[in-house]
């Protein structure tokens, strides 16, 4: 127990380095689809939610994680959609030189 | 001892695979040209680790678990369809969504029978994943209700409002406290999922429609560290990834906005936005504005050689991004050079307004951001 909760901050501490790092070299340019992209990521919590529901070990368990399903999914469809609408619009002046 | 992620060598392997392709996503939004593949990365990395996790052996209830993904599907395609304008406030909604998650989970992850008792760091994080997430809950709705203009946009202030909410937060923070030290009272619990919740509101009364864009990227940073709480919770490496990515990615644009709008971080953790703004307004120093007529500016834009739009949030609100088209489209034929300078708070949310002229068909290259315009304002030379 011990090694795994190590193990996991040291996760954490090298996931928030890698963040800091990536996220700072995002043109500002982007930054809404960034957030929405970001939100889409974020409902990988779904896997937890599944296996709540999956599993079935008590009434509880399962309607709560099949509605954190719901919103969960919710939240990866919406968020990729709108995410791959917005990068769509970008165009580069590219039509003005030709 | 693996937590309940953790079963298989096939599903760890696809949440590591799926792991490395949402960093390669973050990496690939760097710039337009790269930016759909990240989406492409994040779809796939996505999709992996929910076919990996449907191979959970643990899993007996498949029929649920349809039904959910394929409501969720029907809930999450409308929102991924709205408006160019309306994306500030579904993306509050979705930090909202993705909360309610977080928490719904932490909250079944309490009441869980389990063998062995959790350990006080366990319970700690239990704690922590719910309080973030349900005041993120609310404060995503609340902000989501102001952006959609269903509440009043202005700040309700009152006196003691920050050491009553603090307080509010504070009485959570030590129940779950007490409970860490005394694991059996367990009639602790909901109070520290409510009263986060009604944080969440009173927290957001005070902040006034300007500030929105600091406080979605707030309450994205809180969603996502409640996710890598949850991680830890759960023991999955893949969530701790993932939140700590969308963490540090709000922290990041709140950090970005409160530097740009001349304001101290910790000035906007406390939120105590609405006075603040009043004694901003009252120093202001006044200078002289001159207005034109519409001919007039067509005469000195004309004159030009080089123009710089600074749009301001108004020009979305009317509609007026199409107009502004034109007059691009009519100053770059005349051989004026056009550039747009974006405030980082123009708009709702952090780069709105590039995704409002991006729709209008601005080249992306023309939206230069403010650190990138004011690069030398001796010279007035930009790239």
């Amino acid at each position: 127990m011990k090694i795994d909760l190590l193990t996991s901050l040291y996760v954490f501490m090298l996931a928030a380095f890698i963040g800091f790092e990536v996220i700072k070299r995002i043109t500002p340019l982007l930054h809404t689809p960034l957030m929405s992209l970001t939100n889409a990521l974020d409902a990988i919590a779904v896997v937890g939610a599944i296996i709540l529901a999956g599993e079935h070990k008590n009434t509880l368990a399962a309607v709560l994680g099949t509605i954190a399903i719901v919103s969960a999914t919710s939240n990866i469809v919406g968020g990729f959609l709108i995410t791959d609408r917005m990068l769509k619009m970008f165009k580069p002046s590219g039509a003005k030189k030709a | 001892m693996s937590g309940i992620l953790g079963s298989d060598l096939l599903i760890e392997i696809t949440y590591f695979i799926a792991t490395a392709l949402f960093i390669l996503s973050l990496m690939w939004m760097s710039t337009p040209t790269t930016a759909r593949r990240g989406i492409f990365a994040g779809e796939l990395g996505m999709a992996l680790a929910i076919a990996g996790t449907l191979l959970h052996h643990g899993i007996v209830d498949y029929k649920l678990i349809l039904i959910a993904l394929v409501l969720g599907t029907i809930i999450g395609v409308p929102l991924g369809k709205v408006q160019m304008t309306a994306v500030p406030q579904r993306t509050a909604l979705s930090h909202s969504f993705g909360a309610l998650c977080v928490t719904l989970v932490g909250t079944a992850e309490f009441y869980l029978p389990r063998e062995e008792p959790m350990t006080r760091f366990m319970m700690a994080v239990l704690c922590m994943e719910v309080i973030l997430g349900a005041l993120t809950i609310t404060g995503s709705l609340m902000a989501a209700g102001k952006l959609q203009e269903w509440l009043p946009q202005r700040p309700i202030t009152y006196k003691g409002q920050n050491f009553a909410n603090l307080g509010l937060l504070g009485v959570a923070i030590i129940a779950a406290i007490v409970l860490v030290i005394h694991p059996e009272r367990t009639q602790l619990f909901p109070a520290i999922v409510a009263i986060p919740l009604l944080f969440g509101v009173m927290m957001i009364i005070p902040i006034g429609g300007a500030d929105m864009p600091t406080v979605i990227s707030l309450l994205n940073s809180y969603a996502g560290l409640s996710a890598a709480a949850m991680g830890f919770v759960l023991n999955s490496k893949l969530l701790i990834v993932a939140g700590a990515l969308d963490g540090a990615s709000g922290f990041i644009l709140s950090m970005n906005m409160s530097k740009a709008m001349n304001r101290s971080f910790s000035n906007v953790l406390f939120g105590a936005f609405g006075q603040e703004q009043a004694a901003v307004a009252g120093t202001a120093e006044a200078r002289p504005v001159r207005s034109a007529t519409a001919e007039e500016a067509a005469a000195i834009l004309a004159a030009a050689n080089k123009v710089v739009i600074v749009p301001g949030y108004g020009m979305a609100v009317a509609q007026a991004q199409h107009k502004v088209r034109e007059l691009f489209d009519g100053l770059s034929k005349l051989g004026v050079d056009v550039k747009f300078g974006i405030h980082p708070v123009a708009g709702r949310m952090p780069g709105h307004m590039n995704v409002l002229l991006a729709e209008a068909d601005i080249p992306y290259d023309r939206l230069l951001d403010m650190d990138e315009i004011n690069g030398d304002p001796r010279r007035r030379t930009w790239r």
